[in-house]
C-alpha cells in the first residue's frame, strides 16, 4: 500500500521503522532530539526509542564523526545528522581518513554500516556557509558511497537501503525537497544505492540532474512539452557508485545532453557525468554536452543576488531550446519555484 | 590522582596472578616488543620492508602493564606508533611480520603496512597515521560496549602531540558527558615529532586540566611495567565504579627516531645524556631486576628463548610468503 506522503515523512518513516526493526540503529547529531527535530525529520523518535537511541550531541562535529565509526566497528548503526553539509567540513578527517579506510585497512574484516545525513541548505538567506553541496568532494573518495534521492519514495527506499549497507553512506538532502510530496509505500522498502533512475520519459534532449535539480528539471520539461519539445529526466540518484549506463542509454537515444548538477560547476560531478557521455556516446552526440550549476562564485544572501547564484528551471529551457535551435519560448505567466510558495525562513 | 603507594596496596593482577606470575607474563611482553623491534632493526636496512617504522623502543612498559591489566575482551586503539601496543595485546606474530614485510598474509595483506595494525578477535580495532585520530573512535566504540551491556571497556592510547588537537578535546568532553567506560592513556614522550612540550603547550599538566573534567584521573612517571599495571587496575576500577572515564598519563623516552630504526642523538634537538639517564631505567632491566627475587639468570634465559624462536620462525615465514595479487588492490574497499 502506499499513498502521499512528504519528503521529510519518509526520512522519518524510513528511520522509525528501521529502529523497530534493527535496536542497533541510532541517529544522532546537534540538536537531533530537540524540539525542532531536524525539520521534524526525527520526529517522534525519542519518544519511541528512548535518548539511548536519538540523542543531540555535543557541538563537535569531527568527534562525532569517530564516535559513529567506533560504534559501527562495534556492531551498531548509527546515522548521524548533520543540519547543514557545511557542518560536516568539520568532520572531513573522520569520514575520509578513518571511516572510508577502515574497511580496507582491516584486510575486510571489519566494515563500518554507517550514515551520515547531511542536509543542503537553501533560501532564506542561507548565504556562503550554510548553502553548499559538496557531493563530488565525497564522491572523489574510495570507500564512501554517496547518494542524493529527489524524490519522498527514494528518500524512504533509500534511507532504509543506506541503514542496512556495510558501508559508510553520505545521504545528501535538499532542504526545499522536504515539502515536496508523493507516493511513498507504507512497508519498508529498500532502494538501490547504485541506481540512476529516468524519471520523466523524452525523446529530443537527455537532462541529467542530481536532487532539487531534479525537480527544476521536470517542471522544464513540463513546459517544454506545451512548446512540442520532448525531454527525458534521468535522475542520478547516487553519485557514487554512478549508474552510467541508465545516463548513456538515454542519450543514446535523444543525442543531447544536458547535466543539472546541484552544485558548482568547476570540478563537480557534472564533470564526471559530462566526461562519462563523452566516452560511452561519442558517436552519437549531436551537439557537446552542457552543463548547468551553481553561478561560479560564493552564495549571496540577498534574495535578488541569491536569484543569481542558483539555475532554475529557466535556465533548463533555455539549454534545450539552445541544443534544438529553437527560438526561446515566451514564458509569461510559467510559475516557477520560489520558497516564499512553501518555504518561511529563518530556515 | 593516585599516589604509587596506593597502586601498590593492590597486589593481585587482572587475571589472578601472584606478584611473580604478574611480572613474568609483563616480561614476556616486554621481551616480545623489543625483541621484535631488535629484528625489524636489523633487517630494515636491506630495505625489504618498505614501511614507515615508528618504533616502541622505550615505551615497552606502558603497553605491557596496561594490556596486562586490561581483560582479553578489552579493546584497544592506537597510533602510528603501535608495534608495542598490537605486540601486547595479541602475543602475534605472523600477521604483524608479514603485514611490515607487505605480504598477503599480514593482517591488511599488505595493505596497511607499520602503522595501520588491527586484530579485532584480540580487542585491537584500529591504529592510525593522523594524530589524535582514534580517540574518537575509541569513545564511539565504548558508547557501542555501553548499549550492549558486555562489560567490555576500551583503552585508547595516544601521544601528548595528539592533546594539540580539537578532537582530543571534543572527545574527553563527550566521553565524560556520556559517561562512557572509556581508559585515555596519554603516553608523553617529551615530543611531538620533534617540537619540545614547552613550545607546543599553554599548560603546565594535561593531568590537572583532566581532573578538571568528570573522570578519573592516575597520573606517574615511571618505566616499571608493574607499577603500570597496578596503577592500570585502579583506573579501570574506578571506570567499573563510578562510571567515569579514567585518564591516565605515563611518560616514557623514545630511544631511537621519530620514524626509522636508528638512534638521532645528533640531530640537535634532544641529547644522548637524556636518552643515558633512561636507559639507567630502561622497562626490561627494571623487570628483570625484580624478577631477580624469584628467578635465575638462566630462568630468564628461558623466556626469553620461546620468544626469539616465535619471532625467528614469523619472520622466515613472512620472508617466504606472497605478495597479494594485484586484484586485491581493489578488494575490500566496500563490502
Amino acid at each position: 500500500m502506499s499513498r502521499a506522503l512528504s519528503y521529510r515523512d519518509a526520512l522519518n518513516e524510513a528511520m522509525a521503522q528501521e529502529m523497530r526493526r534493527d535496536p542497533g540503529v541510532f541517529v544522532y547529531g546537534i540538536d537531533v532530539g530537540d524540539h525542532k527535530r531536524i525539520f521534524n525529520s526525527t520526529k517522534g523518535l525519542v519518544e519511541e526509542f528512548g535518548s539511548d537511541r536519538c540523542f543531540s550531541t555535543p557541538l563537535s562535529e569531527d568527534a562525532m564523526a569517530g564516535f559513529g565509526l567506533g560504534a559501527a566497528a562495534n556492531g551498531l548503526r548509527p546515522v548521524h545528522v548533520h543540519m547543514r553539509v557545511d557542518f560536516l567540513l568539520l568532520a572531513v578527517n573522520q569520514l575520509v581518513n578513518m571511516a572510508a579506510t577502515h574497511l580496507y585497512g582491516s584486510g575486510g574484516v571489519m566494515p563500518v554500516p554507517m550514515v551520515v545525513r547531511a542536509i543542503i541548505g537553501r533560501g532564506w538567506g542561507q548565504s556562503f556557509q550554510h548553502s553548499k553541496s559538496l557531493q563530488s568532494w565525497f564522491a572523489h573518495i574510495p570507500g564512501l558511497k554517496v547518494v542524493m534521492p529527489a524524490t519522498p519514495r527514494d528518500a524512504k527506499g533509500m534511507l532504509i537501503a543506506a541503514i542496512r549497507d556495510d558501508n559508510p553512506v553520505v545521504f545528501i538532502e535538499h532542504r526545499w525537497l522536504y515539502d515536496v510530496e508523493g507516493d511513498v509505500p507504507e512497508e519498508p522498502d529498500p532502494m538501490p544505492l547504485d541506481g540512476a533512475q529516468v524519471l520523466r520519459e523524452g525523446t529530443d534532449v537527455t537532462v541529467a540532474a542530481t536532487s532539487w535539480m531534479n525537480v527544476e528539471a521536470v517542471h522544464a520539461a513540463n513546459i517544454l512539452a506545451r512548446h512540442g519539445v520532448s525531454v527525458e529526466v534521468v535522475d542520478c540518484r547516487s553519485i557514487s557508485p554512478f549508474d552510467a549506463d541508465t545516463v548513456l542509454k538515454s542519450v543514446a537515444k535523444t543525442g543531447h545532453c544536458i547535466v543539472a548538477d546541484n552544485d558548482w560547476v568547476h570540478c563537480g560531478f557534472s564533470a564526471e557525468v559530462a566526461a562519462q557521455v563523452y566516452q560511452g556516446c561519442f558517436g552519437r552526440l549531436k551537439s557537446p554536452v552542457e552543463r548547468i550549476g551553481y553561478a561560479p562564485t560564493l552564495c549571496p544572501c540577498t534574495r535578488p543576488l541569491e536569484n543569481e547564484f542558483y539555475p532554475d528551471a529557466r535556465d533548463i529551457i533555455r539549454a534545450v531550446e539552445r541544443k534544438l535551435s529553437l527560438s526561446e519560448s515566451d514564458l509569461t505567466g510559467e510559475d516557477f519555484y520560489s520558497y516564499e510558495n512553501k518555504f518561511k525562513g529563518p530556515f | 590522582m593516585r599516589t604509587p603507594d596506593q597502586a601498590n596496596t593492590i597486589d593481585r593482577g587482572a587475571a589472578g596472578l601472584d606478584r611473580r606470575e604478574l611480572n613474568v607474563a609483563l616480561y614476556r611482553k616486554l621481551y616480545l616488543i623489543r625483541a621484535a623491534e631488535n629484528s625489524i632493526r636489523k633487517n630494515y636496512r636491506s630495505d625489504v620492508m618498505k614501511t614507515p617504522m615508528h618504533m616502541s623502543t622505550g615505551e615497552e612498559a606502558i603497553v605491557a602493564g596496561v594490556c596486562q591489566a586490561l581483560a582479553p575482551s578489552d579493546q584497544v586503539l592506537g597510533t602510528y606508533r603501535s608495534h608495542g601496543l598490537y605486540l601486547a595485546k595479541t602475543g602475534e606474530t605472523d600477521r604483524f611480520f608479514a603485514e611490515m614485510y607487505g605480504k598477503a598474509t599480514g593482517m591488511a595483506k599488505g595493505k596497511g603496512g607499520s602503522m595501520h595494525l588491527t586484530s579485532p578477535a584480540d580487542g585491537l580495532i584500529c591504529t592510525s597515521a593522523i594524530v589524535a585520530s582514534t580517540i574518537p573512535v575509541a569513545v564511539g566504540a565504548a558508547f557501542a560496549n555501553k548499549v550492549q551491556k558486555n562489560g567490555r571497556l576500551t583503552a585508547v592510547f595516544f601521544g601528548d602531540g595528539a592533546i594539540d588537537e580539537g578532537v582530543f578535546w571534543e572527545s574527553l568532553n563527550c566521553a565524560c558527558a556520556m559517561k562512557l567506560p572509556v581508559l585515555f592513556v596519554c603516553e608523553d614522550n617529551g615530543y611531538a615529532v620533534h617540537s619540545p612540550a614547552g613550545q607546543r603547550h599553554g599548560y603546565d599538566s594535561i593531568a590537572a586540566i583532566a581532573a578538571k573534567f568528570r573522570c578519573n584521573v592516575f597520573s606517574e612517571e615511571t618505566t616499571d611495567a608493574e607499577v603500570i599495571h597496578d596503577l592500570t587496575r585502579a583506573a579501570v576500577g574506578s571506570i567499573r565504579t563510578n562510571e567515569r572515564p579514567s585518564f591516565l598519563y605515563l611518560k616514557y623516552y623514545r630511544y631511537l627516531e621519530h620514524v626509522g630504526v636508528n638512534e638521532d642523538f645528533d640531530q640537535g634537538y634532544r641529547s644522548r645524556q637524556e636518552y643515558e639517564r633512561w636507559a639507567k631505567v630502561d622497562p626490561l632491566k627494571v623487570t628483570q631486576i625484580k624478577l631477580g627475587q624469584w628467578l635465575s639468570q638462566s630462568d630468564i634465559g628461558e623466556l626469553e628463548r620461546p620468544i626469539d624462536e616465535q619471532i625467528a620462525e614469523s619472520v622466515r615465514k613472512a620472508v617466504e610468503a606472497p605478495f597479494a595479487s594485484a586484484e586485491s588492490a581493489y578488494e575490500d574497499l566496500v563490502v
